[in-house]
């Protein structure tokens, strides 16, 4: 197997949460907690879990924004902590991101053409007239027209605007796209035209993608592998296939039995967990989610599991297995 | 019925629409299809008038559907295709620009598009309730839980001091909010999305009413608290026997919750059927393209994509407006509008590949 674009080992972050005049830390929000994964050439891997489970700050973490507590992250095998000057540039350029709602995340007061050619005036010293052939030409990559460059976001609908976006993030020498919820605010028929034109971009261009999402059924679509995250961990991780067929873990069952029917034929009523997620200030001790799980034992309570190899290639950390 | 909450005592578990026993259950019985329709929507036009009524968009443009008693009617379409303005004008809530020019509205034997907004004022919230999307939109944040849950029961029911207090709780409890004595007294900040959106709930059903419209409910909240949410509104709607309009883009939400299906396009019903016959026999290429564009667990099949973007409703092409997405379009379809076609299995659908179909049935 070709070596992975990304690794992220035991990745931490804790946001400390200061209370009273002496802003003395009296805890921390552990909102990512101990995250390995990798992702290979050409590979989706699905990020999946509920709102506050850290799939966001997650995808922070690589992106640079956030500076993790513990943990390292390797692109292409090098520690990206240390990175500085030219090389931290290279990794901007190699990994790029495209953010759920495509009406705040592209300036209205930019054209189109700017819009994608400023990391080309970051990174490059294109030419004027080089930038604007590469700005066609990933314009034709997510099928627009190459005459929308001039035009002004607020021109185009939700679907097309997702386009630009994403014509954004491959005009550099991207290797590696973190995709946060790209379809969640799109309409259903467009939905479908942007899930097929990234798997045909990644047929075609060989990216890498983290797909982060909460729909189950799109993110096991255009995934390759799926981590499900809860609670800052990691709880089971699988080929997609393999985790469709076979979930393990409780609280991947339970997204599983969440997950709205395809057909009225397959309703079904049992299976719902009960409870919210707890707040991340005060996680439960021992496994994070045994107060909501219908299999608890009482271990659960007590000792935290460990991702321990699953039958049929993957991990899972539950004390049932 | 709500109203007849005469006697100062709190109202039992059970719920809203009447006194407990006995009206509910018989609306129960009959299991929806019998019976004279809650709702009538008969042929609706509203209309947006802008520039001073220069433009004029058709946002709804000629729906019509029934409803009956514990009935679930899911209405899907993608966003602008009037699904919303439908129900704004089943209780007269529509913005300023918009105007109701045409069609009928008929609500347990009245007719709604002629009531005053004083006369109305007495049918939403009592008669009728809307749950809206955003539940930290629809709740004050000046006011606490209890207040809020409180004013249809005060104002339609006339209930104060300890029987308001026990009506409340009664209902905090039917949406399940743990220790509802406590957390009623709390704030809406001080309540997760989950949570807040089950509070609307209960302002829902503070008046006891005969139909609930509820507009995306669910949109923001997570899978598992989704599905929590969902089972609530069926466990509510059994109890109660309260009719259910489901504003949705998400056929998941559909296939689980719904007893028939009006699938909107461009302001109009393109396809209406019950849901079994909607899922297996899709008779509109619209609906056809838009179930084969949700991706199915377990199934890595590339999606069927729709060409284009939905239309601009204040320049709608002539002929059947889903023509230029359509890939079964013929000639026909650019030139004339497609009248409702019955089919045989009970559903009705707006297209000219029906015709035939339709003539032999």
């Amino acid at each position: 197997m070709a070596p992975p674009v990304l690794e992220v080992r035991g990745l931490k972050k804790h946001f400390p949460v200061r209370r009273g005049f002496f802003t003395r830390q009296t805890s921390a929000v552990k909102a990512v907690d101990g995250v390995d994964f990798s992702i290979g050439p050409g590979e989706t891997l699905g990020l999946i879990g509920e709102s506050g489970c850290g799939k966001t700050t997650t995808s922070k973490l690589i992106l640079l924004q956030e500076a993790p507590t513990e943990g390292s992250i390797l692109f292409e095998g090098r520690d990206v902590a240390g990175l500085a000057g030219a090389e931290l540039m290279a990794y901007r350029r190699a990994v790029q991101v495209v953010f759920q709602d495509p009406f705040s995340s592209l300036s209205p007061r930019m054209r189109v053409r700017d819009i994608i050619a400023e990391p080309l005036e970051i990174h490059t010293d294109l030419r004027h007239s080089a930038i604007d052939a590469r700005v066609g030409e990933v314009l034709e990559l997510v099928g627009l027209a190459r005459d929308v460059a001039p035009l002004f976001p607020h021109e185009f609908s939700g679907g097309q605007r997702q386009r630009i976006a994403i014509a954004r993030a491959l005009a550099t020498d991207t290797r590696l796209i973190v995709l946060d919820e790209p379809v969640s605010a799109l309409d259903v028929s467009v939905r479908a035209q942007i899930i097929n034109q990234l798997e045909h971009l990644q047929r075609t261009l060989g990216v890498s993608y983290l797909f982060i999402g909460h729909d189950l059924a799109t993110v096991a679509h255009i995934s390759h592998r799926i981590a499900v995250m809860y609670l800052g961990k990691i709880v089971e991780t699988a080929d997609s296939d393999t985790l469709c067929a076979r979930p393990m873990h409780p609280y991947t069952q339970a997204l599983f039995a969440a997950a709205l029917p395809s057909h009225p034929g397959e309703r079904s009523e049992s299976g719902t967990i009960t409870g919210e997620i707890p707040s991340p200030l005060s996680l439960p001790a021992g496994c994070r989610f045994h107060p909501r799980c219908p299999s608890a034992m009482p271990t659960c309570s007590q000792v935290e599991p460990a991702l321990e190899h699953r039958d049929g290639a993957g991990l899972v950390a539950c004390h049932l297995y | 019925m709500g109203g007849l909450d005469g006697p100062p005592k709190p109202p039992a578990l059970g719920d809203a629409p009447a006194q407990p026993g006995r009206p509910s259950k018989s609306v129960r019985d009959p299991g929806g299809p019998k019976g004279a329709p809650v709702l009538q929507v008969s042929d609706l036009r509203t209309h947006f008038f802008t520039f001073g009524g220069s433009r004029v968009v058709k946002a709804v443009d000629g729906v019509s559907f029934a409803l009956r008693e514990g009935e679930t009617l899911g209405l899907v379409g993608e966003s602008g295709s009037g699904k919303t303005t439908t129900c704004l004008s089943i209780v007269g809530l529509l913005p300023r620009a918009a105007r109701i020019v045409g069609g009928s509205v008929r609500f347990e034997g009245e007719e709604l598009t002629r009531k005053s907004q004083r006369e109305l004022r007495r049918v939403r919230g009592r008669r009728i309730a809307v749950i809206l999307q955003d539940p930290m939109a629809s709740l004050n944040p000046l006011f606490t839980i209890f207040r809020q849950v409180a004013e249809p029961a005060f104002f339609h029911q006339h209930l104060r001091g300890r029987t308001l207090r026990a009506r409340v709780q009664h209902l905090l409890k039917a949406v399940r909010i743990p220790s509802p004595e406590w957390r009623m007294r709390d704030y809406p900040h001080q309540m997760s999305g989950g949570m807040r959106q089950r509070i609307v709930g209960a302002i829902a059903l503070a008046g006891g009413p005969s139909l609930v419209i509820a507009d995306e409910p669910t949109t923001n909240l997570d899978v598992t608290i989704q599905a929590q949410y969902l089972d609530l509104l069926k466990d509510i709607q059994r109890e109660t026997g309260v009719a259910l309009i489901f504003v949705t883009h998400n056929l998941g939400i559909v296939a689980k919750m719904c007893d028939r299906v009006a699938v909107m396009y461009a302001g109009k019903i393109i396809e209406q059927a019950p849901v079994q016959e909607l899922f297996d026999d899709p008779k509109h290429p619209y609906t056809r393209a838009l179930l084969g564009s949700v991706p199915k667990l377990g199934s890595k099949e590339p999606l069927y994509s729709i060409a284009g973007q939905p239309p601009n409703l204040a320049s709608l092409p002539p002929g059947c407006p889903f023509h230029p997405r359509c890939r079964e379009a013929v000639e026909r379809c650019a030139t004339a509008e497609p009248p409702d076609f019955h089919q045989r299995d009970g559903s009705v659908a707006r297209c000219w590949l029906l015709e035939h179909g339709a003539a032999r049935s």
